[in-house]
């Protein structure tokens, strides 16, 4: 593909709001995960929650969009320079000329969840001001984005559970390609609800403690929450000299089993060999790969065995899911924003919560951060359905 | 952008696959509802035939109709699935769940809860790893489904099949968000005039608001304004037609879609 730059970005997750607490986090290796307290889930699991959402709502003239999801959403926005780096494009391009391509898994279904909740006892009705369009819908934070911004290009929502805001960028490098914009807000969202963290607990998916990813004692993930927006914009004369850029995109599917992966990560494989041709790089280009590394046993053991596949066994990996937990549809965007932030600063991130890691894993695994020169990274990002994508990233020059 | 339509499939109230309902999309024959007749195809191994939905063998049957008419193998053909809302009976059953003192979700209606669950049984049954992607724009899921599609088709340069697809929630859900009935449609695009292409599609992108093309038949305009993926429904009137027309299908708030169409022969 051809090369986009990454102009601005930000984030907000259990680590803090703005990428320099993400930065911060990655440098120390510190977790944000802490026993679940959620709205009265009595569940042994531990969750990476963002503290302070029930006191933010949405702006007042986007007051029906008020939920959760949409205040992460507003969150990370008003974070890093977003709002402003998006409003100086706006102002380059025009507002019909900037894309909105958001993930997400849940959306705002927790107002769902909610309004279930509070069924009219004699007809079973939801309440009154129960709406669906602007909360509950998978489009939702796509629709509050491309108002909140004020942005009149295309937009839709990719809802492909954990692989959604990785595929946005596809998606989005393909509308700028065929000139259907020239600019992209990019990103994920999704915030604790009831769905996910009881229907992973019914799996046995759930950690008790924090999760461990590639722990010869890892027990399952720990579902977190939080946002990540990126602005993509065609690389040209003006493009800064060091800009961080989106190199290529490999998608593809498991076609094995809805909420188990491939046993010998096959489609994992198929999407990182696929990112790396759409990028037109070999795998020995390749400085660090920011794996999905959920810490289920068998995720991690699949996605391993698709590392060794495609990668010698020197190639530096790490997930940070023991720092944020696991973000779910904000995971991909999240964790490239990471893999960007491993350029920036050179340091290759390494694995909070993660104490031994397994025997049985090949890959060459890194539990302490290690300061390099890091000027390509293969971002992971895989989810239920066998939906994977892969990401290349790198810098100009 | 544009993109050469190879296959079409329909599954709809009354609507039992395109061939079939030919006349009615054309206007030469009077639309008659009827409930949706959805059939479950053998490609899906019999563990997931017994967990999926009724919307999973609603894409199945009309992705398949139109890649069997495209002469087109699914097992390496990259997806788009466009969906307002996936299983809604599934997020209804969960929510119920959750609204008990137990909250007891079975493991299976959380899989099936994912608004991907329909492009994950399609890779299973049609053993399919190609690129895939599922979204999501509410009322024009179609036209985000069709834009996102044709941008393959354009860009990569490799066919594309689009499954649209939307089932009726239950109450109460339904009355939050009414979908007026179950509805499922496919295009198989690709990038090159193929032997057997029915029309060639030039689609842009347009940033103004524009009244959407609507069905003659008030039966059938009524499925259009009331299901989002029967949106596709004016599109397909003239596919069938097989006439050049213009077909302006409304997108997201203040945009739409305008499609010239323009027969193969």
């Amino acid at each position: 593909m051809q090369p986009l730059a990454i102009t601005r970005y930000s984030t907000v997750n259990c680590l803090g709001a703005g990428s320099q607490a993400l930065a911060g986090a990655m440098l120390e290796k510190r977790s944000g995960l802490t026993p679940c307290d959620f709205d009265g889930v009595a569940l042994d699991t531990h969750i990476g929650r963002v503290r302070g959402l029930e006191s933010l709502p949405v702006r007042s003239d986007l007051g029906d969009y008020d939920c959760r999801n949409n205040r992460m959403a507003q969150l990370a926005i008003e974070h890093d320079g977003f709002a402003g780096a998006v409003a100086q494009a706006r102002s380059r391009y025009g507002a019909a000329r900037i894309g909105v391509f958001m993930g997400t898994s849940t959306s705002g279904i927790l107002e769902t969840e909610l309004a279930y909740h509070g069924r009219e006892p004699a007809t079973g009705a939801l309440p009154p001001k129960f709406r669906y369009a602007e909360t509950h819908s998978t489009f939702s934070v796509a629709d509050f984005v491309r108002r909140y911004l004020d942005l009149q290009g295309p937009a839709f929502v990719v809802s492909s559970a954990c692989s959604s805001s990785a595929k946005v960028l596809g998606s989005a490098a393909r509308m700028i390609a065929a000139g259907v914009c020239d600019a992209a807000v990019v990103g994920g969202v999704d915030t604790l609800c009831l769905t996910t963290l009881y229907g992973f607990h019914s799996l046995e998916l759930t950690a008790r403690g924090p999760c461990r990813p590639f722990d010869a004692q890892r027990a399952g993930i720990s579902i977190g929450e939080g946002a990540g927006f990126a602005l993509l914009e065609r690389v040209g004369p003006k493009t800064d000299a060091g800009a961080k850029l989106l190199l290529g995109i490999g998608d593809s599917c498991d076609a094995h089993h809805m909420s188990t992966p491939h046993p010998d990560g096959l489609g994992a494989r198929l999407a990182m060999q696929r990112a790396l041709q759409s990028a037109c790089l070999a795998p020995a280009d390749i400085d660090y790969v920011n794996l999905h590394g959920t810490g289920t046993r068998t995720n991690d053991a699949a996605e391993d065995r698709a590392i060794s596949s495609v990668f010698d066994g020197a190639t530096p990996c790490s997930s940070t899911k023991g720092a944020t937990g696991h973000l779910l549809g904000a995971a991909g965007i999240t964790e490239i924003i990471i893999s960007i932030l491993a350029i920036e600063r050179g340091v290759m991130p390494g694995s909070a919560q993660t104490r031994q890691v397994d025997p049985a894993i090949r890959c060459n695994y890194l539990l302490e951060p290690r300061p390099a020169r890091v000027r390509r990274v293969l971002s992971n990002s895989f989810g239920f359905g066998g939906s994977n994508c892969s990401v290349v990233l790198g810098a100009a020059g | 952008m544009r993109a050469f339509v190879e296959g079409i499939g329909l599954v709809g109230p009354g609507l039992n696959g395109w061939q079939a309902s030919r006349a009615m999309l054309a206007g030469g024959q009077a639309y008659r509802p009827a409930p949706t007749s959805v059939s479950t195809s053998a490609l899906l191994p019999a563990a997931e035939r017994r967990r999926a939905g009724v919307p999973v063998k609603l894409a199945l049957a009309a992705g398949l109709e139109a890649i069997e008419a495209a002469r087109r193998d699914a097992a390496n053909l990259a997806t788009v699935f466009a969906s307002s809302s996936g299983d809604c009976d599934n997020v209804h059953a969960m929510c119920e769940s959750l609204a008990t003192p137990e909250r007891q979700v079975s493991p299976t209606r959380f899989h099936n809860s994912v608004h991907n669950a329909a492009a994950g049984y399609w890779s299973i049954a049609t053993q399919c790893r190609a690129p895939s992607t599922s979204l999501c724009c509410h009322d024009s899921s179609f036209a985000a489904g069709l834009l996102d599609a044709a941008s393959q088709v354009a860009v990569d340069g490799n066919p594309v099949a689009l499954i649209a697809y939307d089932h009726p929630y239950p109450a109460p859900l339904g009355t939050a968000r009414p979908i007026g009935a179950t509805f499922g449609a496919a295009l198989v695009l690709a990038p090159q005039a193929s032997a057997g292409a029915i029309a060639r599609l030039d689609i842009e992108f347009e940033p103004q608001q524009a009244g959407a093309t609507r069905m003659d038949d008030p039966g059938l305009e009524a499925l259009r304004i009331g299901v989002p993926a029967a949106r596709c429904l004016p599109l397909l009137a003239a596919l069938t037609r097989r006439s050049s027309e213009q077909v302006f299908l409304e997108y997201v708030t203040g945009t739409h879609l305008r499609m010239a169409v323009t027969p193969c022969d």
